[in-house]
């Protein structure tokens, strides 16, 4: 699909700050606003605009129980489907929260949350590994998040500019 | 025995001080203020920028270089120049890597001034024309551009202003304050007009990464104008790096063996850490300037909509990130506008008067904020002018 220009522009701007006033975002890619949500609209239905979320930034959160663990995963490949069908088999489990088809060594990466390692371990075991397809995991556990999608999480490139200048 | 008189310079007492002070004075003792006042990007520079310049003190490059600075500084710059604005000058002996724009502006009157040589400035402008002039042992004549023309200069308001004893013309495309940029008919008027009268044309293109709407246009790329103009430029607001205090200046060798002797008495050479990030940014900067002119694009349209639906009258500014509305309608004078709006709402914008004269009844605004300070700008600004 290619999009518009306009287009290109709006899905850069919301997927910084979805939450952006839509008047203001009319503004910002001078349109009126019907215009703008009318375009919006057209992303959305055709899925290239899938979902308005936020980044939220779980470790602050006292009492949180959570972990992340990446997982290296091959398989066997099969035929007519590629690897289309074992990926689907793997990202409909809610515990997976991303899931890429891979070059290089191993097949699929998949990242997976629960709220213990006990738990991930449990969830590979039992229902990762047991696929058919599945020849070999490897998992690694995420200790601290730096950046997530492009944001940094303790921003410390604040505005430090003197107030008024030439 | 005692000081009995100033040794202060006649020329550096009357001079006046900046405008803007006044205003910084004032915000910077407030909290919560949105400033709109800021004369640079929001950015930080980008940060493979910031991590060359941290390899070269690591490796040890701490020593003077060569007075014009860097060759492959030079050479970056020569190409960049070329392949951005189509202007060519050679790394050897056309190009001076400077303190900013600032010095380089310093070392371009210097290099031409007599004493009692007149030089056309532009206004409203940035605040250090004038001074820089006087400073240089000239008389600045300034020539004011209006709103009715979307703050361009007049070919006619120029040929007012000459007389025997002018030498040169400064202009700034884009400019600070009013964010216009002059388009192709305009610069060849202003061309005609130094080829007319044999004068050098100083051009300030500090901004010329910052243009929104159409493709830019050197003065120096027209046709017989290379041999008459001093580019000004630099890394400080395309690419971000204001505090790292480093410009350019390009002219034909004459010129530029006149400036180098003052910059190699007065300066030795640019900062040598500062030097090295540049070679960076110009090597692979361009995707991070792109992305940067795109975000001030967008705000701008934002912003002067936002203005001018709130009642400020303002032109659309091709380039730099300034808005300059005209606050005539609400019957206040520049300054009091300001500092009304400074009070009473805590947003800060500069004052049009202190840009020259010509600049009364406007006020700069920058919209290199983030879009959350715009919006809180918006909100305050209309607010003031609901109450007024
Ligand atoms: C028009 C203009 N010229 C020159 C400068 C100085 O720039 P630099 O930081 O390169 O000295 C500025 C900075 O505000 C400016 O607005």
């Amino acid at each position: 699909m290619t999009l518009s220009e306009k287009e290109l522009e709006i899905v850069e701007i919301l997927e910084k700050d979805a939450r952006i006033p839509t008047a203001d975002l009319a503004k910002m890619v001078n349109l009126s606003v019907e215009e703008t949500e009318a375009l919006m609209k057209s992303l959305e239905e055709r899925n290239i605009i899938v979902q308005y979320t936020a980044l939220v930034d779980w470790a602050k959160i006292d009492g949180h129980q959570g972990v992340t663990a990446m997982i290296e995963v091959k398989v066997t490949p099969k035929r007519g489907v590629g690897f289309d069908e074992v990926a689907e088999r793997i990202y409909r489990f809610k515990e997976v929260k991303s899931l890429y088809l891979m070059s290089g060594t191993y097949d699929l990466a998949v990242t997976i949350e629960g709220k213990t390692m006990n738990e991930i371990a449990k969830f590979v075991a039992e229902k990762l590994s047991t696929l058919d397809s599945v020849v070999s995991t490897t998992t690694h556990f995420i200790m601290k998040k730096y950046k997530h999608d492009g944001t940094i999480f303790d921003q410390t490139d604040g505005d430090k500019r003197i107030v008024v200048s030439p | 025995m005692n000081r009995t008189k100033t040794y202060l310079s006649k020329t550096v007492e009357e001079l006046k001080p900046s405008g803007i002070r006044k205003f910084f004075d004032l915000a910077a003792g407030m909290e919560g203020v949105v400033s709109l006042g800021v004369g640079e990007p929001d950015f930080v520079t980008s940060w493979s920028v910031r991590e060359a310049a941290i390899l070269s003190l690591e490796q040890g490059r701490t020593s003077y270089t060569a007075n014009a600075g860097l060759i492959e500084l030079r050479e970056e710059i020569s190409a960049y120049m070329n392949r951005t604005f189509h202007v060519q000058y050679s790394a050897e002996n056309e190009i001076i890597v400077t303190v900013g724009a600032s010095q380089a502006l310093d070392i371009a009157l210097r290099a031409i001034i007599d004493p009692g040589d007149e030089v056309i400035v532009v206004e409203p402008s940035f605040v250090s024309y004038a001074p820089l002039v006087t400073l240089a042992g000239g008389t600045p004549v300034i020539v004011n551009s209006d709103k009715s023309h979307d703050f361009k200069v007049q070919a006619a308001d120029l040929e007012k202003a000459v007389t025997n004893k002018t030498k040169a013309l400064l202009i700034c495309s884009p400019n600070n304050p009013t964010g216009t940029v002059l388009e192709s008919e305009d610069l060849t008027a202003i061309a005609e007009f130094a080829k007319k009268h044999d004068l050098l044309v100083l051009s300030d293109e500090i901004y010329a990464e910052l243009v929104y709407d159409k493709p830019y246009i050197s003065m120096a790329s027209l046709p017989g104008m290379r041999e008459r103009t001093i580019l000004i430029n630099g890394f400080s607001k395309g690419f971000a790096m204001t505090g790292w205090r480093l410009g350019f200046v390009c002219a034909p060798v004459e010129i530029s063996k006149a400036m180098l002797k003052i910059h190699q008495y007065a300066m030795m050479c640019a900062p040598t850490m500062a030097q090295y990030a540049a070679v960076e940014a110009l090597r692979n900067g361009n995707d991070d300037v792109i992305e940067m002119r795109n975000s001030y694009r967008r705000r701008r349209n934002y912003f002067v909509q936002s203005l001018n639906e709130m009642g400020l009258d303002c032109h659309i500014p091709g380039g730099a990130f300034y808005a300059f509305p005209s606050v005539k309608s609400t019957g206040l004078s520049s300054e009091e506008f300001a500092e009304r709006l400074l009070v009473e709402e805590k947003v800060a914008v500069v004052p049009g008067n202190a840009f020259g004269e010509s600049g009364e009844g406007h006020i700069r605004c920058s919209y290199a904020s983030s879009m959350a300070q715009l919006q809180e700008a918006v909100k305050r600004m209309r607010r003031f002018l609901e109450r007024l």
